[in-house]
């Protein structure tokens, strides 16, 4: 019977997005494009769900429970996505963008792992524990994600007092506005600091461009030494401090003998393959997030624009856009960015003026949800993990109650502060850059694990506390 | 809501964390077993899909059996037995 009601939900919501999708192309071809971004969210949605893939669990579980299964999935995911992205590149049909490089990069990704332990789920794998069910998640989406990064990049007064003069002065001669540069910390600390760190991307240094002519210099620059081999490096160190021991013991109880090189690389393998659902799905992500970017550049060629601000210019909704005539749009899998937006546009209607922020001014308009590509995606998501959850009889609908409360308030706010200094999260700043060829999402990397790994202190030293108590009685 | 781990024999064990989301399922159930003596089992039960991959990688990493891995309605319950 619950199977039964499970499946009818399942066609239900895929139903509805058809009907959505129907819709938009039926009021106006343009909206292709959002329709694309819709389709790529629900897929994303189904994979994170079926091989449960959440970065918070890559280092968590690690460090927490000794287990590799996830951090094993996303270093493979990123192996495949990184040679996907060396092809796209090679063949000028890429829409990926380095990003600015420097130490805020390791502090925002240490603030965004302490946030993604303690909400149960990184920005993408909140999303589809939503999908799931999970309210604690949605909390951590709604107030940390939405509410606190709107939030966030708005705020000034008192916090403007925490920023270097040098940083203020520089974002002045940037020739910004200055309603837009006089009140706000974020504004400051982007136009005075960000903009002014170098945006690296290997195939375009002059090292390895002059090195490598023509579009090797992708597939090895950016592929192979930005993603490959420091992925493949830390699966042999995953390996070599977690699987290798239990390994050989039961090999050598298996086949006698002492273990040789062969061994070693069936350990490895059998590392990899230890959760054939992640595993498997680490590689489709890759490829899906790497067919994402040459369908989005196709709708870019298709409708002759760079951006959908473009497209809503021509459609006459000028207030959507931002002074530049963009909307945030990034031509591939991302998230944080346009929950910030969903959160600044509500605020906006309940009267909080948030047209005076470089964020949401001229990076990335406040468009009405309805016309926001990116927010569509993380709908997308968000159903997507629900159709599969409901498929395979897992969707419940799970309330917070208690600490669970603390935890998911206290989690996306961290998460919701921590993906807007490196202007990405989990997705953004780190597995798309990573792979991307740009040594900023390493760096992102880093911090996340730093932080997660304190929360992981923080949440033994809580689980030990509560188990004592209740062995109290025996 | 609260999490159960309680003794219910001679060397056997249940853990509720119904309820409880990412990573607290994982970490009551790697806390209980380390609690445990050889040989002792445990029934785990709990109602977050995520967390059965992890906790049954975990057993097999450390050492421990899992006796019984089954599906009720939206409940998991895993029986371990510490190895």
């Amino acid at each position: 019977m619950e199977e039964k009601k499970n499946q009818i939900w399942a066609f239900v919501i895929t139903g509805l997005l058809i009907l959505v999708s129907l819709i938009y192309y039926k009021v106006n071809t343009y909206y292709l494009y959002t329709v694309v971004y819709i389709w790529f969210g629900f897929a994303y949605g189904m994979m994170l769900q079926y091989g449960r893939f959440c970065f918070a669990s890559a280092s968590r579980d690690l460090f927490a429970a000794g287990v590799p299964r996830m951090a094993v999935g996303v270093l493979i995911a990123l192996m495949f996505f990184s040679i996907i992205q060396a092809s796209l590149n090679a063949t000028n049909m890429s829409t990926f963008h380095p990003a600015p490089f420097g130490i805020h990069m390791l502090i925002s990704g240490v603030i965004f792992g302490l946030g993604m332990v303690l909400a149960g789920g990184c920005a993408s794998g909140s999303l589809y524990k939503v999908g799931e069910g999970n309210m604690t998640n949605l909390v951590a989406v709604v107030v940390g994600l939405c509410i606190g990064q709107a939030v966030f990049v708005d705020v000034g007064g008192f916090f403007d007092k925490f920023i270097p003069a040098s940083w203020e002065q520089s974002a002045l001669a940037k020739g910004l506005p200055a309603y837009i540069i006089k009140d706000g910390w974020f504004d400051k600390y982007l136009a005075g600091y960000v903009w002014n760190q170098p945006s690296i991307q290997l195939s375009q240094t002059t090292l390895i461009s002059n090195a490598l002519p023509g579009a090797s210099k992708f597939f090895i620059g950016d592929a192979l030494i930005n993603a490959i081999l420091p992925s493949s490096m830390l699966l042999i160190v995953i390996y070599y401090f977690y699987n290798r021991k239990v390994f050989l013991k039961k090999r050598a109880k298996q086949q006698g003998g002492k273990a040789g090189f062969g061994d070693e690389i069936s350990g490895v393998w059998n590392m990899i393959t230890a959760s054939k659902r992640t595993t498997i799905m680490g590689v489709l992500i890759g490829i899906t997030a790497g067919l994402h970017i040459l369908v989005m550049k196709g709708m870019q060629l298709k409708f002759e624009v760079k951006n959908f601000g473009e497209i809503l210019k021509r459609m006459g909704y000028e207030k959507d856009v931002s002074l530049l005539g963009e909307v945030f749009d990034p031509g591939y899998w991302y998230i944080t960015s346009q929950e910030g937006q969903l959160g600044g546009w509500l605020l906006e209607k309940l009267g909080w003026n948030m047209q005076d922020n470089i964020f949401f001014a001229i990076n990335n308009g406040l468009p009405n949800p309805l016309r926001n590509p990116a927010l569509w995606m993380s709908i997308g998501i968000i159903f997507g993990a629900m159709v599969m959850a409901r498929l395979n009889n897992e969707f419940k609908l799970k309330w917070p109650k208690g600490e669970l409360w603390v935890w998911g308030l206290a989690g996306g706010i961290l998460m919701g502060f921590g993906s807007r200094p490196s202007l990405g999260c989990n997705i953004g700043a780190f597995f798309i850059r990573a792979a991307g060829g740009d040594p900023s999402g390493w760096l992102y990397a880093i911090g996340m694990a730093t932080g997660a790994f304190f929360a992981v202190k923080f949440f033994n030293w809580w689980t030990e506390r509560k188990m004592a108590k209740e062995m109290e009685a025996f | 809501m609260a999490m159960k781990f309680e003794k219910t024999g001679e060397g056997t064990y249940l853990l509720d964390v119904t309820g409880y989301v990412c990573p607290h399922p994982q970490l009551y159930a790697k806390k209980s077993l380390e609690k445990m003596a050889e040989g002792d089992t445990v029934e785990v039960i709990f109602d977050n899909p995520s967390s059965g991959e992890t906790i049954t990688q975990l057993c097999e990493q450390a050492g421990h059996e899992v006796l019984e891995n089954k599906k009720e309605g939206t409940k998991y319950i895993i029986k371990i037995k510490k190895g």
